[in-house]
């Protein structure tokens, strides 16, 4: 505990590691066996979709929640059985959980008071994260007369102010509307560069998961379904759930048996396969994963994937194309520029197959090799 | 007063009176004088002598006979305008009256008695405040004992039931515990329980303790309210989680968050709470009667009923003193009740 109050960087940063993590309550397992390392200064994001545990599994490593099996560890101690005040961490809350009774002033120093330093101390400090939060105008006023970014900002300061071991952030940005987002995305990666502090941040935004991580922890029904950095994820993605959660539009998927070296679909349709790369067995049942900026119009009329365009969208500088293929599944082209393509016309589709992945249909795990 | 009074005359029709401001000014009014006028009503009379009390049919306004002091007569003597007779239209002051016949003297000369029949007379009167009764109290009651008597129980059983209450309220709100469905259905159970049925039970207990006739046996027993536990939890489930997970990560103690979040938080409901206990434990009559038995420990209601005897009733004293022990709740009402009004307190979230 001393070593968090010192003012030197490195002492500040801590590792953190889960070790067959598990969460159950009544009977219903949520968190089911999580192994994580999280390096000294490291940024690391827990994404997935709603329900899929990576909250609890927050408020496990802050200690608000206790553990059913496994171990936590923070620097080189376990921490199971240590209350979170104890565990020198800080977090920002989703709906900033500021002290409505407080002035901002009084917000920020209530930690530092429960820490017992010295008055002035606490003044000095306030006043140097409210000055590097830009809320230096603001400590006087209560919460109720602030606008959402600057709560946020007095909660991140809150957290800041405390010079934590690890910061942990619950979907702070979700309640600001989307340029604000933007905006506070930027500046919590620079708050993490300036402070080097080992920071945990949860969402369910994948794009501010790709935008601020080192790295990405995709979580599902309470298991890490993959660990990596960002672009590491995007392009190797180690099964079909990974691959269709990160990259915005979505992944295509069309799913058929392997033929000659190519994917056979239901409609019997035959789709380029990548050459190399990936263990493929004759007859097995695949799925190939493309993704939309990977897909273009065939050069050849009446050659590749047979699609119907079903609804475009021009953003001028992009194009999202939305068809059907004869079998019902969805694909979605991502064009640079604009299109000339009519809804209703059908075309034909063709890929890189060097940048697709192909995944096993039966278990979904990627086929790529090693 | 620009903006009150534009408030207070605001009518629905425009340039004159829609029948429905007659409806709603009637109404009003009706409302004013039922609440008011029973106040009003005792604080005249509170003024009244005795013997203006007695008088048949009631005036509205306290009236005191004049009197003079005459020279040769040791007390005050009644002054009366007479209505007939040879002294029609003079001012007399009546030395004695006899059977159907009064002696009076002229202000003037008070040596020459003179005789007039007693139904030719009336007496002079004018308004008059009869302070002598408020004075009483403090001269020949001992008012400022009670009223001690009375403020210490409700200040302090005050601040045990605040206390008390939200720190149950806290536990039951905000601790997730075995049991805690039970103990809530307890105390909403005991909330359906009226204070009669356990008075003996109540007195035992109090006596076994020997709390009986002392201060303390009236302001243990009703200390933990099942309504302001009630009301206090309500409010404080309104409270988000957050903020106290929030402090637990600043490093607060659960009393610390006690007393730094939740009280603070809670004002409003706890105004509310202050509020209803200082007007029960005010008023209480009942449990204190049983409670305390020595003069020197009546509260304020006992003290008002032992003016209440069973050949006579000192009305005067009674009605004054009714005054005194109706103000204190009402100061604090009036400077209280803002708190209930600007209650909701506004959530630190979004």
């Amino acid at each position: 505990m001393a070593g968090e109050q010192k003012p030197v960087d490195t002492s500040r940063r801590a590792r953190l590691e889960l070790r067959g993590v598990k969460k159950s309550f009544g009977g219903a397992e949520v968190i089911r066996g999580v192994d994580l390392h999280v390096e000294q200064g490291e940024f690391c994001v827990f994404v997935g979709p709603s329900g899929c545990g990576k909250s609890t599994l927050l408020r496990m490593i802050s200690g608000l929640e206790d553990i059913s099996a496994g171990e936590v560890r923070i620097g080189d101690e376990v921490v199971n059985d240590i209350p979170a005040a104890e565990r020198g961490l800080a977090m920002v809350f989703q709906s900033y959980a500021l002290y409505p009774h407080m002035t901002v002033r009084q917000n920020l120093s209530f930690g530092l008071e429960n820490l017992r330093t010295p008055r002035a101390e606490i003044a000095t400090k306030v006043d140097e994260v409210a000055a590097m939060l830009q809320i230096d105008g603001l400590l006087d006023r209560r919460p109720k007369d602030l606008s959402g970014g600057q709560r946020q900002r007095v909660a991140i300061g809150r957290a800041v102010v405390r010079e934590p071991r690890i910061f942990l952030f619950d979907e702070p940005l979700s309640n600001l509307d989307a340029e604000l987002r933007v905006e506070m995305r930027g500046e919590i990666s620079r708050l993490h560069g300036r402070l080097g502090n080992t920071m945990i941040y949860v969402t369910h935004d994948q794009v501010e998961a790709m935008t601020m991580a080192d790295k990405i922890v995709v979580l599902r029904d309470g298991r890490v379904e993959q660990t990596g950095a960002p672009l590491e994820l995007y392009n190797r993605p180690a099964n079909l759930f990974v691959a269709g959660f990160i990259g915005s539009p979505r992944m295509n998927f069309l799913s058929g048996s392997v033929e000659g070296g190519r994917l056979r679909l239901e409609n019997g349709e035959a789709v380029r396969l990548p050459e190399e790369g990936f263990s493929l067995r004759e007859g097995s049942a695949v799925t190939l994963g493309i993704r939309p900026n990977h897909l273009f119009p065939a050069a050849g009329e009446g050659s590749g994937l047979h699609a119907t365009v079903r609804s475009i969208e021009q953003l001028g500088g992009d194009s999202y194309i939305y068809a059907a293929t004869p079998t019902g599944d969805q694909v979605t082209l991502h064009r640079p520029g604009q299109t000339d393509l009519q809804i209703g016309t059908d075309v034909y589709l063709d890929h890189d197959p060097q940048v697709a992945h192909l995944f096993d249909s039966t278990n979904g795990q990627s086929l790529r090799q090693v | 007063m620009g903006s009150a009074g534009r408030f207070l005359t605001r009518t629905r029709g425009r340039g004159r009176l829609h029948w429905t401001d007659w409806l709603t000014y009637g109404y009003l009014v009706l409302g004013i004088f039922l609440m008011f006028g029973p106040v009003i009503w005792l604080v005249f009379s509170s003024f009244k002598t005795d013997a203006e009390l007695d008088r048949f049919p009631p005036r509205f306004l306290p009236y005191a006979q004049q009197t003079v002091s005459l020279d040769g007569y040791d007390k005050p003597l009644p002054l009366f305008r007479v209505t007939g007779g040879d002294l029609e239209g003079e001012v007399v002051a009546q030395v004695r009256r006899i059977g159907l016949t009064a002696q009076v003297v002229r202000p003037d000369a008070p040596g020459e008695v003179i005789k007039i029949a007693r139904g030719e007379r009336v007496p002079v009167e004018r308004v008059r405040l009869a302070t002598e009764n408020y004075r009483d109290l403090f001269e020949r009651f001992d008012f400022m004992r009670y009223f001690w008597n009375s403020t210490f129980i409700t200040l302090v059983a005050t601040a045990i039931t605040l206390l008390v209450n939200s720190m149950a309220a806290f536990a039951l709100s905000k601790y997730q515990f075995r049991g805690r469905a039970v103990v809530m259905a307890l105390v909403i159970g005991v909330l359906m329980v009226p204070q009669s049925v356990v008075l003996v039970p109540l007195f035992m207990v109090t006596r076994e303790f020997g709390m009986l006739d002392s201060l303390w046996g009236v302001i243990i027993p009703g200390a933990a309210t099942p309504t302001g536990v009630f009301l206090l939890r309500q409010y404080m489930l309104t409270i988000p989680d957050e903020i106290l997970d929030a402090a637990r990560m600043d490093k607060a103690s659960e009393w610390k968050i006690f007393w730094r979040i939740i009280l603070p938080l809670s004002a409003p409901a706890i105004a509310v709470l202050a509020i209803l206990s200082i007007m029960w434990r005010w008023n209480d009559f009942l449990w204190p009667l049983i409670a305390l038995s020595r003069s020197e420990n009546y509260t304020l209601q006992l003290a008002l009923n032992s003016f209440q005897g069973e050949m006579h009733t000192q009305w005067s004293s009674l009605l004054a003193m009714t005054v005194l022990t109706l103000l204190p709740v009402a100061l604090v009402f009036a400077f209280l009740q803002k708190y209930i009004a600007t209650g909701i307190a506004s959530t630190g979230g979004k």
